[in-house]
């Protein structure tokens, strides 16, 4: 049975060079900022930007903050639907498909109706109000990974097991939970907070309608407003989407490592 | 006695109370920030400003602009989608079954993973940076063989500019999502229809694809509601030049631009069902073709 | 004329060849069995056979044909899987008419065809159901049944049961015996069971390492195996190393102490150091009767297994395994004793390869 491998070899190739070129295209124009030379002047203005310091900076606190949310939430209950409450399940794992069914724009406009300043829970009236609001929405938006990440990774381990040797040792709930299961699901979480924090650093449309000073807006202002600091921030975009994707995969290997001993 | 017969009373239902209190929290949040929200939103778009019932907001989405926003973004999602599908099947097909090099495919799913994140506002810049008037391809193109993209009708701020665009993390979706289900194929399929005298077309026609169906058209699905929803990229790159849905929705959340809350509400109402309906035959048909594959 | 030859049949896969130059002839409605362990070739000249690999060299034929450069799906052979292949998104009958449709026949003929598959193999009502419905065992008959709805030439069997349960294992194997009987198809069947092989087989080939040890009736296999290898891969065999001291007489040397073999000295000389085999079942303990070889030994291990009583004897290099009933109103075989085991002179194999 033998089969031409030029076929497969021009889809892959082709392909390639639609992913490859926009990337080398963005890195050249992201060089072209002094004129007659390449140069890392863009990087360097947008580095010394004040405002891209403290909207990442903002962004990066909000979405440590969502992981952390995000994990106290879900860890206990995908533990607890896995060892106690099977039934509650097919429940969990719809609530956790929302958010991919509900667009963020048509979620951050429902907050907007919820929360607004003549609401019974006025949210968005100061900025910490709004700052949590915004961390919710990035937990919500995050919740079908991170769900699914620690779902898999309780699945990995024989939390039943686990969790009869520590109750035979005598430990308390919360102690199982947060010494026994977590380490082990450790793997699972990082990667559910990398994806998070990939999915989350540079998002638009909700910090912008909530009016918040973050990163993905400060991205939109300066593309609407300059010529070749965008391209040095679509660079360093893709370089910190990559690095989440690498750290999880990291992770991932060694997690395979830990099993096999 | 009478109290520690009193406590281990109190002590044995705790259990489960206890458990059903662990998973307060995450129904809590659940009807914080998903239900109620997307509820009120929902009532909100058969609500007058008086908060009586009312049909009127369904009515008033037929009107030029917002139907033609519907059908942009339709059309946009589809041609992404169908597009991203095609390729990143093609793509994954041959990763997959295309005995080439063992490190290509490692390689490719990696890259997808990333690729299939780097969407939103950066992805605009790239593809700015790429094709737009200055870029760097559309400059290559027109000196090296003379030939401005621009001047022959073609625009990244357009339909087909933005399509292109979406491709970028469209493709490499499909890739991570069909990848998978074609290792599902097994040899064997392909060994037992040849020997029962199919030719390769015949396999494809009577087995694989059939078997493939439901994951491609399921996929398909996602990947429309996955452009249907965006917004970023589309205004990272056209302002509100474009009229796509998103686009339309956020500026009413913003200025009320269709001075009529109530109508946003229907306007997003028509989003969640258009998004949640092909979200839910993307789940249905999963789970059909997962029980085939066991 | 036979039916199906392979004639100097290679395979080299990269600089590795795994095949090297089988030649084979099966009859017309013959049951062959490919017998040996994994990576022996068998599988891999199956595959040759059926179209999937195309030999390196050499000629396969089919009722005279030469079909070596023809694609699988110009072969009409018929083959059963391991794991079962059936296609998931058709209904049984559907599977069966699969290679009917291809063929394109007419629809009549097929749902014909197909009800008298599904009575062959005895599962009538199931033509309507998907194959995620059926048990393994189950799906494997309806694999059968795809198999020889095209009326193949031949039928080639991939170790067909090893993904089934033991009381399974054992009733599909005489079904497909009966089934084969009925129909008169040349049969070629890979295993690595030597009981299916035994139990099924007019012929058995035992293959290893690219090569055809030997090719015989269960019969002859199993009481007259040509090689080391097929002596002990093919039931429990006692491999002992000796000397050929008289070839005219076949006395041989073991540990010193003489036996007599009178099979033949397979090809040795005097003066050869040689192997020689010995059954269990033909071994037993007590003073040796006249006509009899006996050997001395130390009983070196008891293994008290209920009915049976399994007991290790050492002579000197060689260990022996041999298996006496429980006796209850007698003692039983004490570690450490010396003992003497007698066997008939014919029950002495003469392995044509020295012991290593």
């Amino acid at each position: 049975m033998k089969r031409p491998v030029i076929g497969p070899w021009i889809t892959i190739i082709l392909g390639a060079i639609y992913f490859l070129v926009p990337l080398v295209a963005t890195f050249e124009f992201s060089l072209r900022m002094k004129r007659g030379e390449y140069s890392f002047e863009a990087y360097r203005v947008v580095f010394g930007d004040p405002n891209f310091q403290a909207s990442f900076t903002y962004s990066a606190l909000i979405a440590v903050a969502a992981i952390i949310v995000g994990v106290l939430i879900v860890v206990p209950t995908a533990y607890i639907v896995q060892l106690k409450l099977p039934r509650l399940r097919p429940l969990v794992e719809f609530i956790t498909l929302l958010p991919l069914v509900i667009p963020a724009i048509v979620l951050v406009f429902g907050y907007i109706r919820m929360y607004n300043s003549s609401s019974w829970i006025p949210l968005t009236n100061s900025a910490r109000g709004t700052d949590f609001l915004l961390t919710c929405a990035y937990v919500t938006l995050a919740l079908p990974y991170m769900y699914r990440a620690v779902d898999t990774g309780l699945r990995a381990i024989d939390i039943r097991t686990l969790t009869e040797a520590a109750q035979s040792l005598g430990s308390s709930w919360p102690r199982i939970l947060f010494q026994v299961i977590l380490p082990n699901v450790r793997v699972a979480v990082l990667s559910g907070a990398f994806l998070t924090f990939a999915i989350v650093i540079g998002e638009f449309t909700m910090a912008s309608l909530l009016n918040r000073p973050a990163f993905g807006p400060y991205l939109q202002l300066v593309g609407a407003n300059r010529a070749y600091e965008p391209a040095a921030l679509a660079i360093i975009a893709f370089i910190i989407t990559w690095a989440c994707m690498g750290l999880i995969q990291l992770f991932g290997g060694g997690r395979r490592n830990d099993t096999r001993r | 006695m009478a109290a520690s017969a009193a406590e281990s009373a109190r002590a044995r239902p705790r259990p489960l109370s206890l458990t059903w209190l662990g998973v307060v929290p995450f129904m809590l949040f659940a009807l914080m920030f998903l239900i109620i929200p997307a509820t009120l939103l929902m009532i909100g778009a058969f609500q007058d400003p008086q908060g009586n019932f009312t049909l009127q907001n369904i009515a008033n989405l037929n009107q030029p602009t917002i139907i033609k926003a519907y059908r942009t973004s339709i059309a946009i999602s589809a041609a992404s989608a169908f597009g991203g599908a095609l390729i990143g099947f093609g793509i994954a097909y041959a990763v997959a079954l295309g005995r080439v090099p063992r490190w290509i495919r490692p390689t490719m799913m990696t890259f997808s993973g990333v690729a299939s994140n780097f969407a939103g506002v950066p992805l605009a810049f790239a593809f700015m940076a790429t094709l737009g008037r200055t870029g760097l391809v559309t400059a290559l193109l027109t000196s090296i063989f003379g030939f401005n993209i621009y001047r022959y009708g073609f625009n990244l701020l357009s339909f087909g500019g933005l399509t292109l665009t979406y491709l970028y993390f469209q493709i490499p979706l499909m890739i991570l999502i069909m990848t998978p289900a074609i290792d599902g194929l097994k040899r064997e399929w392909r060994e037992a229809s040849a020997i029962l005298g199919a030719t390769t077309w015949q396999y494809w026609r009577m087995v694989a694809f059939p078997i493939l169906w439901p994951s491609l058209l399921g996929a398909f699905l996602l990947l429309f509601a996955n452009a249907f929803g965006a917004i970023a990229t589309a205004y990272a790159l056209t302002g509100s030049s474009l009229n796509i849905i998103t686009i339309l929705l956020f500026a009413q959340i913003r200025g009320d631009v269709l001075h009529d809350p109530n109508l946003g509400y229907a306007l997003a109402l028509g989003m969640i069902l258009i998004t949640g309906l092909s979200n839910g035959a993307y789940i249905w048909l999963r789970s059909r073709s997962e029980r085939w594959m066991r | 004329m036979a039916f199906l030859t392979l004639e100097k049949i290679t395979k080299t896969f990269g600089n590795q060849t795994t095949i090297h130059g089988i030649d084979l002839a099966v009859e017309r409605g013959e049951f062959v069995s490919f017998l040996g362990p994994s990576g022996c070739g068998k599988t891999t000249t199956l595959r040759m056979i059926a179209g999937f690999e195309t030999p390196t060299s050499g000629t396969i034929k089919i009722d005279g044909k030469d079909v070596t450069d023809l694609r699988p799906n110009q072969r009409n052979i018929g083959m059963v899987f391991q794991a079962y292949a059936l296609f998931p998104n058709m209904t049984v009958a559907d599977n069966i008419a699969f290679g009917l449709k291809v063929a394109k026949k007419s629809s009549a003929e097929i749902a014909a065809r197909v009800k008298e598959m599904l009575a062959l193999i005895k599962l009538p009502d199931v033509g309507n159901r998907f194959p995620y419905q059926l048990s393994g065992g189950q799906q494997q008959r309806v694999a059968l049944a795809r198999a020889l709805a095209i009326q193949p030439k031949i039928l080639l069997l991939d170790e067909p049961l090893s993904a089934l349960d033991a009381k399974i294992r054992i009733a599909l194997r005489d079904e497909i015996r009966a089934v084969q009987r009925s129909l008169g198809i040349t049969t070629i069947y890979v295993t690595h069971d030597q009981e299916e092989a035994l139990s099924m087989s007019d012929r058995i080939c035992v293959m290893n390492e690219g090569r055809i040890e030997q090719l015989g009736t269960p019969f002859e296999i199993y009481n007259n195996p040509k090689t080391r290898f097929v002596a002990t891969f093919v039931g429990t065999l006692n491999v002992l190393n000796g000397t050929m001291v008289d070839t005219a007489t076949g006395r041989i040397a073991i540990d010193g102490q003489e036996v007599v073999a009178t099979r033949g000295a397979n090809g040795a000389s005097t003066g050869d150091s040689l192997a020689v085999a010995l059954r269990p079942e033909a071994l037993s303990i007590g003073e040796t009767e006249p006509g009899r070889n006996g050997l001395k030994g130390v009983i070196e291990e008891v293994h008290f297994l209920g009915p049976v009583v399994r007991i290790r004897v050492r002579f000197g290099d060689n260990v022996v395994s041999l298996d006496t009933f429980n006796r209850p109103h007698s003692a039983p075989p004490v570690r450490g004793e010396p003992v003497n085991v007698h066997f008939g002179h014919e029950d002495l194999l003469v392995l044509d390869r020295p012991a290593i």
